[in-house]
């Protein structure tokens, strides 16, 4: 696994620091993701993790520091600007229209892709119409991937958690990302389903060759398929690594069984062991 | 019986008219959050114009139509980019005012551009008529249905399957994860209000024609029964505000055509009739007929 060390950065946070009224969410973080890596975010309730994703997508410009996409300066960046460079989100919460169909949903993320003006898409050009069977097309072939293509005329809405968890992803991956943000893509999953999850998140790495940040509770997930592991506590960065080498440090050890008294996140899982 | 069909026709195509302006004000609301109070002002500066150019410069019809709705649209855009949108970020209601000063400020300036005239519109249709099974309607009656129909039918199309439509909902419904997806809130935002300035002079020009004498400071009165349409429909609805334009029109026409049945209250009641009509059911649904109650997160 330490193979990762050796390839290119596409994502570089440096010293980062960002506060709300006095609060300091993330104090000083730096962390690199590398090439096509999986690289998971981890750490106990409040520890920052979300604030992480919010500073990486712009809805937080941070008090210092900065965050480098292949070596493009972020911060300052709107959200919509920083989506448009190919950093895509799927939300912890389930932030998707729920009257709308799945294909509306993930055809959202397309809408920074299309090229044919508000005048010309109106008037259902033919140029505009080709677009937009191509585009129509392309998400037909991401829901096929993530195994909802039956559902694309369904109200989003209507869909079970675990398809609607995959519309997420879906809507996130028709942004043709470069990097892919997952923010708790196992949350509220049984154990079967967040096996699948694991799964699918390896073949996205494999099918697309882009790096996946992933924030996430399920330890045995995480254990199973995250190249590199870095650990937030309070804000700060304490410990970063293999999944083997996180697991051994005293540091997350402690942050971990002394600030939560919720023993879901079982640290003995063994890397792999999933 | 011919006159409860007549009214209901008449009823209808002047609900159309409320329906194009209420639609143009719920978008605004939709996209921005924005209560847009210089939705009325915007009529009138585009009406105003349109009759303008046909009436004084002798333009053709369509020619001054466009002319109009090009200022009105010009107007739209720099008061959103220079007034509301620097506002709106810090505070929704402080930009809702701000467009009761702009409304203020528009509708001053037409008021005193008119002076004591009334700029008749010049529309083809007059004063003319058409007989149909036995009903008279006045031709301008029968093209603002047959206008209101195609420009709410060719927007809900729009809205409904192109992919600013698509990124339109999506801003509507969430912003947040709108921007977050790629969409550019300011672009969406400059979007609806060239909508609304284009509804609303569309709506504005058949609220001054026939039967009505032309453009003049109560066109904007007339105007402002756009409001209960848009509330009564649910400020959030885009289908609410067709509803509740069709349903202002056609309380407000039959309401005039049984004047003298409701004489007990007193002359002119169809003008107040609409507000009744808004304040009864708000009563009954506060968030109006097709209106969403917003959920709140926790």
């Amino acid at each position: 696994m330490n193979t990762t060390a050796a390839r290119p950065i596409e994502l570089e946070i440096g010293h980062a620091t960002v506060r709300f009224a006095g609060v300091v969410a993330l104090d000083d973080v730096s962390m690199r993701v590398s090439r096509a890596s999986i690289h998971a975010v981890i750490g106990p309730n409040g520890a920052g993790k979300s604030t992480l994703f919010n500073l990486i997508s712009g809805v937080y410009t941070p008090a210092a520091g900065s965050v480098r996409v292949r070596g493009r300066e972020l911060v300052g960046l709107r959200p919509d600007e920083i989506c448009r460079l190919g950093v895509a989100r799927a939300f912890q919460n389930i932030a998707l229209y729920p009257h709308s169909t799945v294909e509306e949903n993930v055809l959202l993320g397309r809408h920074h892709l299309t090229r044919a003006g508000i005048v010309a898409g109106g008037l259902r050009l033919p140029g505009a119409r080709r677009e937009e069977r191509r585009h129509r097309a392309r998400v037909g072939e991401i829901a096929e991937f993530l195994g909802i293509a039956h559902r694309l005329r369904h109200a989003a809405g209507n869909l079970s958690h675990g398809d609607q968890k995959r519309v997420e992803i879906a809507r996130a991956l028709s942004v043709e990302p470069s990097l892919l943000l997952l923010d708790e893509p196992a949350a509220g999953m049984n154990a079967h389903e967040t096996h699948e999850i694991g799964e699918l998140i390896a073949d996205i790495r494999h099918a697309l060759d882009i790096p996946v940040l992933l924030v996430e509770h399920d330890m045995g997930l995480v254990m199973g398929i995250a190249d590199r592991v870095t650990v937030l506590d309070f804000g700060r960065v304490i410990a970063d690594g293999t999944s083997a080498e996180v697991q051994r440090d005293p540091e997350v050890i402690r942050a971990y069984l002394g600030a939560e008294d919720d023993t879901d996140d079982h640290m003995t899982v063994p890397a792999g062991g999933h | 019986m011919e006159k409860l069909l007549q009214l209901i026709v008449t009823g209808t195509a002047l609900g159309g008219v409320y329906a194009l302006l209420a639609l143009g004000f719920v978008v605004v609301f939709r996209a921005t959050e924005v209560v847009n109070f210089a939705h009325g002002g915007l009529l009138m500066v585009g009406t105003y114009f349109t009759a303008r150019f046909r009436t004084v410069n002798e333009y053709p019809f369509v020619v001054a139509l466009l002319l109009g709705i090009a200022i009105a649209v010009a107007v739209a855009l720099v008061v959103e980019r220079l007034f509301v949108r620097p506002v709106q970020s810090r505070s929704i209601v402080a930009a809702a005012i701000m467009t009761i000063g702009v409304d203020v400020v528009l509708q001053t300036d037409i008021t005193r551009r008119l002076g004591i005239d009334i700029l008749a519109v010049g529309d083809p249709w007059q004063s003319a008529t058409v007989d149909v099974a036995g009903i008279t309607l006045p031709q301008t009656r029968v093209a603002a249905l047959v206008a209101s129909v195609l420009v709410l039918g060719a927007f809900f199309a729009w809205f409904k399957r192109s992919d600013w439509g698509i990124a339109m909902r999506a801003t509507a419904e969430d912003h947040h994860t709108a921007e977050l997806m790629g969409v550019r809130l300011g672009r969406v935002s400059a979007l609806v209000w060239i909508i609304a300035a284009v509804l609303a002079v569309v709506g504005g020009v058949f609220l001054s024609a026939f039967p009505a004498p032309g453009v003049s400071p109560t066109t904007s009165a007339v105007a402002l029964r756009a409001f209960p349409a848009a509330i009564l429909g649910g400020l959030d609805s885009t289908g609410g505000a067709l509803a509740g334009g069709v349903l202002i029109g056609l309380a407000e026409t039959l309401t005039q055509g049984y004047q003298e049945d409701l004489a007990f209250l007193g002359d002119g009641f169809s003008a107040v009739m609409p507000y009744v009509v808004m304040v009864a059911v708000l009563l009954v649904r506060p968030t109006g007929l097709f209106g969403t109650k917003e959920a709140t997160r926790v």
